[in-house]
């Protein structure tokens, strides 16, 4: 076997549950339009002419909406003005502004996953990393340069964040309490303690009533192109960077070692000497802090204000996420980006064909519907599950070990 | 009833678990299938119980075909089964247990008629001498008299061919014996009897014929009054196979492992060690006998450093280790091969290069201790391959997917690779091929000349006999016995184990 089909192997379910997914996307979409549908007894030839091509708009759009309009890409080309360009290459940035805080949670998924934890409070540590890095900006204002700020900032909220993921990691670590529960619950309680910090005069907005800060103009990741219009920042590269170390690190180095020898089977690696609590609590912690640099990011370059509105709830999407890239930190990076540019391109597809953005949510559901039952696919398309990777359970293969 | 299975074929992705395999038993006749794990026993027992359909080949019983699409229908039959693992409701009275599912009922509203059930119990065990109590709560009930519920519960359903699964797994000898009496009786009466093991002594004592499976075919079929244990391991393994292990006289020189008046707690908070004291020498293997459960995997794992010590002291080489971790331990020279080896013994997910590390991991030249040195642990993995034997397509295939002795021979060989004192050997050939077993045994032989005191834990009393310089058995959590290895005999030890002083 080449080593393009081993690397490729792992992704043929994903893909194939992609393209399964959009399929049924576009049965949604026939089923809904109720212009054509209503000309089906009268007109049979322009109703189905009619879904199919409005089928082909919304995807079209929804391309469009992610990658950039090859009109607009033409014009740059012709007269390439800074305002042409912008235009032409926004969508393309816009999906990777939407990318960035998904990769950096899919890898707080994954990391805590490898480690046989179940971090379900992602979200939790991405909105209090943002809030952290909120208060630690606000508290530094006009006392040191914005550059220091910024690092500072940063490094405030990602603290933030791993500690919210120690916590859960040491309680189960010392007490036994489920990962879980804790997780959901303390996703709660650092919405709330937002809520409570956003509502002092110290981090409100001057002269609002709803809870969102001071506007962080003094602080501000720096674009990564010059051009007007352009969200696009540094914590894009830093998330790419970021799946280049969790990668290095799970499987390059002595700790990722143990992270996933405790993940796999925590009886063997304890019989192995190795410390299964001390596990846990790095786990969750880095996983933690990975989620709050995205949330640090988001604050910091994206919209510039701290509001509980910071999280769309990347920190369940990223859970999807990890489970569709198989944990792998390269998936993630592509799934990330394809979400990313799903939403991203959603917004257009409604705009112009007033099919409802929802489709989008639809869409990404049944992808990970499809990845989470690998069966049904397999039944699908008819593939010989034998050559497909073997998939390890350790619960299982313990059972089948003692049954022997 | 006379049963035949003919020309059974399954397949299952990848694995010909049965390939046209025929046997037949007469009524009244015990059938022995022997057969090592994999050989296609469990495949073709399941297919009998309905629970498989086979792709081709034909169920006869009394010369009728007879196909089974469920369970139900092969108990219709007349076909009882008496699983490994008991499935008995442990807070259930005997009657109830045996009769569940079959209930005698009574009454408008169907109610359940236990005074029927009662008699009919009472009968059965006496008739068939098992000598079960029909009131008695199924948890009180230690393992031995719960087969003989299965049995019943199966005689119960009116079953005239009865399946028992590896039954002596969880027996003692003397329960075993007192088995293999209840199925000489059965026989008697008329009951045909599949007696499925991989173990050649007993086969030989019970069975009036035996089938041998290997690798999904019959491989022979031979009658016991002709048969040896040489020849069924051959017929087993296909080649000859050396069943005694090859040993010179112990050379006992300084204690390296200690234990005094030692005391240990199970998981529910019980003593399961209690009060144990033990020498064991360099140069010496003590092999150390017992029934499943009477202590032994916590008094390995407190030896290893898994388990808290109640009370009592552990020393090696002088030095106590009672509050000590297991990498402390470890680093004193002791390997630890693991009575569940697909639980503690080994990462099935990962690769067997990754699983010869996995102690040695954080230490040169495997690690500077922060980054993995990936050539080192791969040229390592290659060599260790080599030397034990180990049957991998690669060193970066995963470890759950090789074959039980492979995968013991990893373990062992991850052990032995570091400096060895002591060798704490639990249930080291469980499930293993008879080639394997004899591997292993060979390589905790080569250990003890090299100097290092060997303890193996087992319940197999052949592997006790066959290794131990000194055996040593264990019951209710204490040492009974402790007999020389040259006095050490299949009675003496079976009735230690038994419970009988």
């Amino acid at each position: 076997m080449s080593r393009a089909t081993r690397a490729l192997r792992p992704a043929v379910t994903p893909i194939l549950a992609i393209v399964t997914a959009f399929i049924v996307g576009s049965i949604f979409i026939l089923i809904t339009d109720f212009n054509n549908l209503s000309k089906l007894g009268t007109d049979p030839a322009a109703a189905i002419g009619g879904a199919l091509g409005l089928i082909g708009q919304a995807y079209y759009a929804m391309v469009t909406g992610a990658l950039g309009d090859p009109d607009k890409v033409g014009t740059a080309i012709t007269s390439p003005t800074a305002r042409s360009v912008a235009t032409a290459i926004r969508p393309l940035t816009e999906t990777l502004v939407a990318a960035s805080p998904l990769i950096f949670c899919g890898l707080a998924v994954a990391i805590s996953f490898r480690s046989g934890v179940f971090n379900i409070g992602v979200e939790g540590q991405y909105v209090l990393g943002a809030f952290g890095a909120t208060v630690v900006a606000i508290l530094l204002k006009d006392t040191v340069p914005a550059a220091v700020i910024l690092v500072a900032a940063t490094i405030g909220g990602v603290l933030t964040g791993a500690l919210w993921g120690f916590i859960p990691g040491f309680l189960k670590a010392k007490a036994g309490a489920h990962e879980v529960i804790t997780t959901i619950m303390l996703n709660y309680v650092a919405a709330q303690v937002v809520l409570f910090g956003l509502r002092s005069d110290f981090l409100r907005k001057a002269g609002s009533s709803e809870p969102i800060s001071k506007v962080l103009d003094f602080v501000r990741v720096p674009v990564l192109i010059p051009l007007p219009a352009l969200r696009l920042h540094w914590g894009f590269v830093l998330a790419l960077a970021m799946a280049v170390v969790v990668s290095w690190f799970l499987f390059k180095t002595t700790k990722g070692f143990e992270l996933r020898a405790s993940g796999f089977n925590m009886h063997a690696a304890r019989y192995a000497g190795m410390s299964a609590t001390g596990s846990i609590i790095l786990a969750m912690t880095l996983s933690g802090g990975l989620a709050a640099l995205g949330g640090s990011m988001a604050v910091l370059g994206d919209v510039t204000q701290m509001s509980n509105d910071i999280s769309t709830g990347v920190g369940f999407t990223a859970i999807a996420l990890a489970l569709l890239a198989g944990n792998r930190p390269l998936g993630i990076v592509v799934a990330s980006l394809l979400f990313g540019a799903l939403s991203n391109g959603g917004h257009l597809m409604g705009i112009k064909t007033g099919i409802p953005a929802d489709l989008i949510i639809f869409i990404e559901a049944l992808v990970i519907m499809f990845v989470a039952a690998p069966g049904l696919i397999r039944w699908l398309y008819r593939f010989d599950a034998t050559r497909m990777p073997k998939r390890f359970d350790d619960n299982a293969a313990a059972k089948e070990g003692s049954a022997a | 009833m006379r049963l035949e299975l003919r020309d059974i074929t399954k397949r299952f992705p990848g694995v010909l678990a049965n390939d046209r395999i025929s046997i037949s038993a007469d009524r009244g006749q015990v059938l022995g299938l022997l057969g090592e794990n994999g050989a296609g026993k469990s495949t073709l027992m399941n297919i009998l119980s309905g629970l498989y359909k086979p792709d081709s080949g034909e169920i006869l019983i009394d010369e009728t075909p007879r196909t089974f699409t469920d369970p139900r229908q092969a108990i219709e039959a007349g076909i009882g089964m008496v699983h490994q693992h008991f499935q008995l409701v442990p807070v259930f009275d005997v009657v109830e247990a045996v009769a569940l599912g079959a209930e005698s009922v009574s009454g408008p509203l169907g109610s359940f008629d236990r005074k029927t059930a009662r008699a009919r119990v009472l009968e059965l065990s006496q008739q068939y001498r098992l000598n079960v109590n029909p009131d008695a709560k199924i948890e009180d009930l230690p393992v031995g008299v719960r087969q003989r519920v299965e049995i019943l519960k199966a005689l119960y359903r009116k079953s005239d061919i009865l399946v028992l699964d590896e039954p002596s797994a969880v027996l003692t000898p003397f329960e075993t014996e007192e088995l293999f009496g209840i199925i000489r009786g059965l026989a008697k009466d008329g009951t045909t009897i599949i007696f499925i093991t991989h173990k050649l002594n007993e086969v030989l004592e019970v069975a009036d014929k035996i089938t041998v499976l290997r690798r999904g075919r019959v491989a022979g079929t031979v009658d016991p009054k002709e048969a040896t244990r040489e020849r069924l391991a051959n017929l087993m393994v296909g080649r000859d196979v050396e069943l005694t292990v090859a040993k010179g006289p112990a050379q006992p020189r300084d204690v390296v492992l200690e234990l005094s008046d030692l005391h240990v707690r199970d998981d529910r908070g019980h003593m399961a060690v209690n009060g144990v004291a033990l020498q064991i020498r360099a140069g010496e293997i003590l092999a150390l006998a017992g029934v499943q459960g009477n202590g032994q995997t916590e008094l390995v794992e407190a030896i290893v450093g898994l388990r808290a010590v109640d009370s009592g002291d552990i020393t090696i080489d002088g030095k106590s280790v009672t509050k000590s971790t297991p990498r402390q331990i470890a680093d004193l020279g002791v390997a630890h091969v693991p009575e569940d080896r697909n639980r503690d013994g080994l990462i099935g997910a990962m690769t067997v290069a990754e699983n010869f590390i996995l102690d040695t991991y954080h230490r040169e030249p495997y690690s500077n201790g922060i980054r993995l040195n990936r050539q080192a642990i791969d040229e390592r993995a290659a060599v260790a391959v080599k030397d034990y034997d180990v049957r991998t397509p690669s060193i970066h295939t995963y470890a759950g997917s090789l074959s039980g002795g492979n995968q013991q021979k990893v373990v062992v060989a991850r052990e032995f690779s570091r400096p060895v004192r002591l060798v704490i050997a639990a249930q080291p050939t469980r499930g293993l091929d008879v080639g394997s077993i004899e591997y292993i045994h060979k390589r905790m032989v080569e250990q003890r000349d090299q100097g290092a005191a060997v303890l193996i834990v087992s319940t197999e009393l052949d592997e006790v006999l066959a290794v131990g310089d000194r055996v040593a058995v264990m019951q209710g959590g204490e040492i009974v016995g402790v007999v020389d290895g040259d006095d050490a005999t299949y009675e003496k030890v079976g009735m230690l184990m038994g419970g009988v002083h």
